[in-house]
């Protein structure tokens, strides 16, 4: 498996990082690395295997539908970096 | 010297007023404040909030309320959220974050009256095996400086080896509560999925992620499980089976008990040393009327591939929470909304996150999810019935924690291959949903070795009787390093 920096770049943008070029070539060097890896999950046949996503096998539990959160904006927003009147503020969207 | 003490022994303490829990803390607080820059196993310490829960902690006792953990003084790792106290995740993303509540373990374990004295250093987001991935600098290994003391809980594995807190917290997602405890010469437990609440532990991947103790022993162990383990409903996936009293059964019998050793677990890539050990160590199990025999489990050498897809996928998912927006790092002067994700991102996370990020992004992204995650969700159900086969036949299964005796600092910092190889024998578990514990055998030149047991699900109490038992009949958990 070879990524090369194209793939690097593609990734990155799905994944919201910015990764510089010098940063690049090592990425997709690590990165192919680690899919090889990977690739040995091509061993087995699994064609008949269920896959497994919960290691216990349980079912979603549900609760009753009704309101179990109180309103904590205030504090919520204390760590945000930037907010007015109870707003997130980020740069603008819409021009 | 109190920090030579076990919980068990500095209870009894506080309980016959030899020493008061304000003494006691302030015991620990000042050998931080002499060790602890040198081994970076604190990230936080929180002398004045640990000062108030010891003076409450003595008023509970002076009362005659108190419990087994009363003024006890423990650590967090830093993945744990504290109201009201910073809580880092080893990571520069999180270096402004004051988590707004309580992780349900912290909770607990305040109920309990232990004595927090701060959080604990660890592998960024708990993605590495060595603890140096940290933001605040790697953590050094108490038995030797040179050496790490293996991750991602490293800072509390480090700080409860070099007696800088009674106990500690950890959590384990592919290994991080048993290797580093086997690399820092202690007992640390890996519970069932499910057996104690994920509720503010920050997530890595939620279907692996499992939070558990650290301590000098397993008669340690079992009193704080007893605090941390049980039913939340903040947690969806927080089992409701019963909490069985964990003390109560340390000291059973192990006559008759059945010993699975998996041939894989014993295979080339095994250091001689640490295989010598933990045949020691088995051999002292046979002699108390233990049964052993080999069994296998033959998708062990596919653990390691699916878990590095499993692991990223829900790393990815779960981290982009992280986008500058609502908490966290958030980068200067952004020129758009994406600008503003990408390098508050790219800023916030160190090199083995983004690269867990990327592979996680990969694996997830359209044309590739059968090929990787669905595939890996494959390999984990074989695994699954690789145990409940070995199951049939045995009560624990019993190895080493890790291949090596912890390596070199810097040793693996540039090649993430060879340290994820280097989880083998834990991610198994991780990957099945079982109960773990590592304690400490006979070490190799100097540095511990942990013994590994497997048990099956909820099983817990079994494995820490089983532990007891090898610690009532050996004394390599009452070693400290020297130059502590």
């Amino acid at each position: 498996m070879s990524f090369d920096q194209s793939d690097v770049e593609k990734i990155a943008h799905l994944a919201r990082l910015a990764v510089p070029e010098e940063e690049a070539k090592k990425l997709s060097g690590d990165l192919s690395r680690i899919l090889d890896l990977v690739a040995q999950m091509e061993q087995v046949d699994t064609s008949a295997v269920e896959p497994m996503a919960h290691p216990l096998h349980m079912t979603q539990r549900l609760r009753e539908d009704t309101v179990t959160e109180e309103n904590h904006r205030e504090l919520y927003q204390s760590i945000a970096p930037a907010t007015e009147n109870g707003l997130y503020l980020v740069p603008k969207v819409i021009e | 010297m109190m920090h030579e003490k076990t919980i068990t022994e500095l209870a009894a303490g506080l309980q016959a007023r030899e020493f008061t829990s304000v003494e006691l803390t302030q015991h620990f607080l000042d050998r931080i404040g002499t060790l602890d820059e040198e081994l970076n196993s604190f990230i936080t310490i929180t002398p004045e909030l640990a000062l108030g829960e010891a003076r409450a902690a003595d008023a509970r006792i002076a009362a005659g309320n108190a419990g087994p953990l009363t003024g006890i003084p423990v650590a967090h790792k830093d993945i744990y959220c504290t109201s009201g106290v910073k809580t880092s995740c080893g990571s520069r993303m999180l270096d402004n974050f004051t988590a707004p509540y309580d992780a349900h373990v912290v909770s607990m374990l305040r109920e309990a009256g232990a004595v927090m004295l701060g959080k604990t250093n660890m592998d960024e987001f708990a993605m590495g095996s060595t603890s140096e991935s940290s933001f605040y600098g790697p953590v050094k290994n108490p038995w030797n400086r040179e050496r790490v003391p293996g991750g991602s809980s490293g800072g509390s594995a480090a700080a409860v080896a070099a007696g800088l807190c009674a106990a500690a917290t950890g959590t384990d997602t592919g290994g991080s509560i048993r290797q580093p405890a086997a690399h820092c010469g202690i007992t640390g437990l890996k519970p069932t999925y499910g057996r104690v609440s994920r509720y503010g532990m920050i997530a890595y991947a939620s279907s692996l992620d499992q939070g558990g103790p650290m301590a000098k022993t397993a008669e340690d162990a079992a009193l704080l499980l007893q605090a941390m383990a049980g039913f939340d409903k903040r947690d969806s996936t927080c089992s409701e089976s019963p909490v069985p009293d964990y003390s109560a059964t340390l000291n059973d019998s192990i006559e008759g008990l059945k010993i699975g050793l998996p041939a894989e677990y014993f295979d080339a890539g095994l250091d001689e040393g640490v295989r010598k050990s933990v045949e020691e160590a088995v051999e002292l199990y046979r002699s108390l009327g233990a049964e052993v025999r080999e069994i296998s489990l033959p998708n062990t050498g596919l653990a390691v591939a699916s878990y590095y897809v499993v692991a990223p996928a829900e790393c990815s998912s779960n981290l982009s929470r992280y986008d500058g927006v609502r908490f966290g790092h958030r980068c200067e002067d952004p020129k758009d909304l994406e600008d503003l994700y990408k390098r508050s991102r790219s800023e916030g996370f160190g090199a083995e996150v983004k690269r867990r990020i990327m592979i996680g992004t990969y694996v997830l992204s359209a044309g590739y999810y059968d090929a990787f995650y669905l595939k890996a969700q494959k390999i984990r159900h074989l695994i699954s019935d690789d145990f409940r086969k070995a199951f049939e036949e045995v009560d624990v299964i019993m190895g080493p924690a890790s291949p090596t005796t912890a390596v070199a600092l810097g040793e693996m910092a540039d090649d993430p291959v060879s340290m994820y190889l280097s989880d083998v024998y834990t991610v198994m578990t991780n990957m099945a949903g079982l109960p773990g514990i590592s304690i400490p055998v006979a070490p190799v030149e100097g540095m511990p070795v942990g013994l590994q047991i497997t048990g099956n699900y909820f099983d817990e109490a079994r494995l820490l009787n089983i532990a007891h038992r090898f610690q009532q009949n050996s004394d390599w958990h009452t070693k400290m390093p020297e130059g502590v």
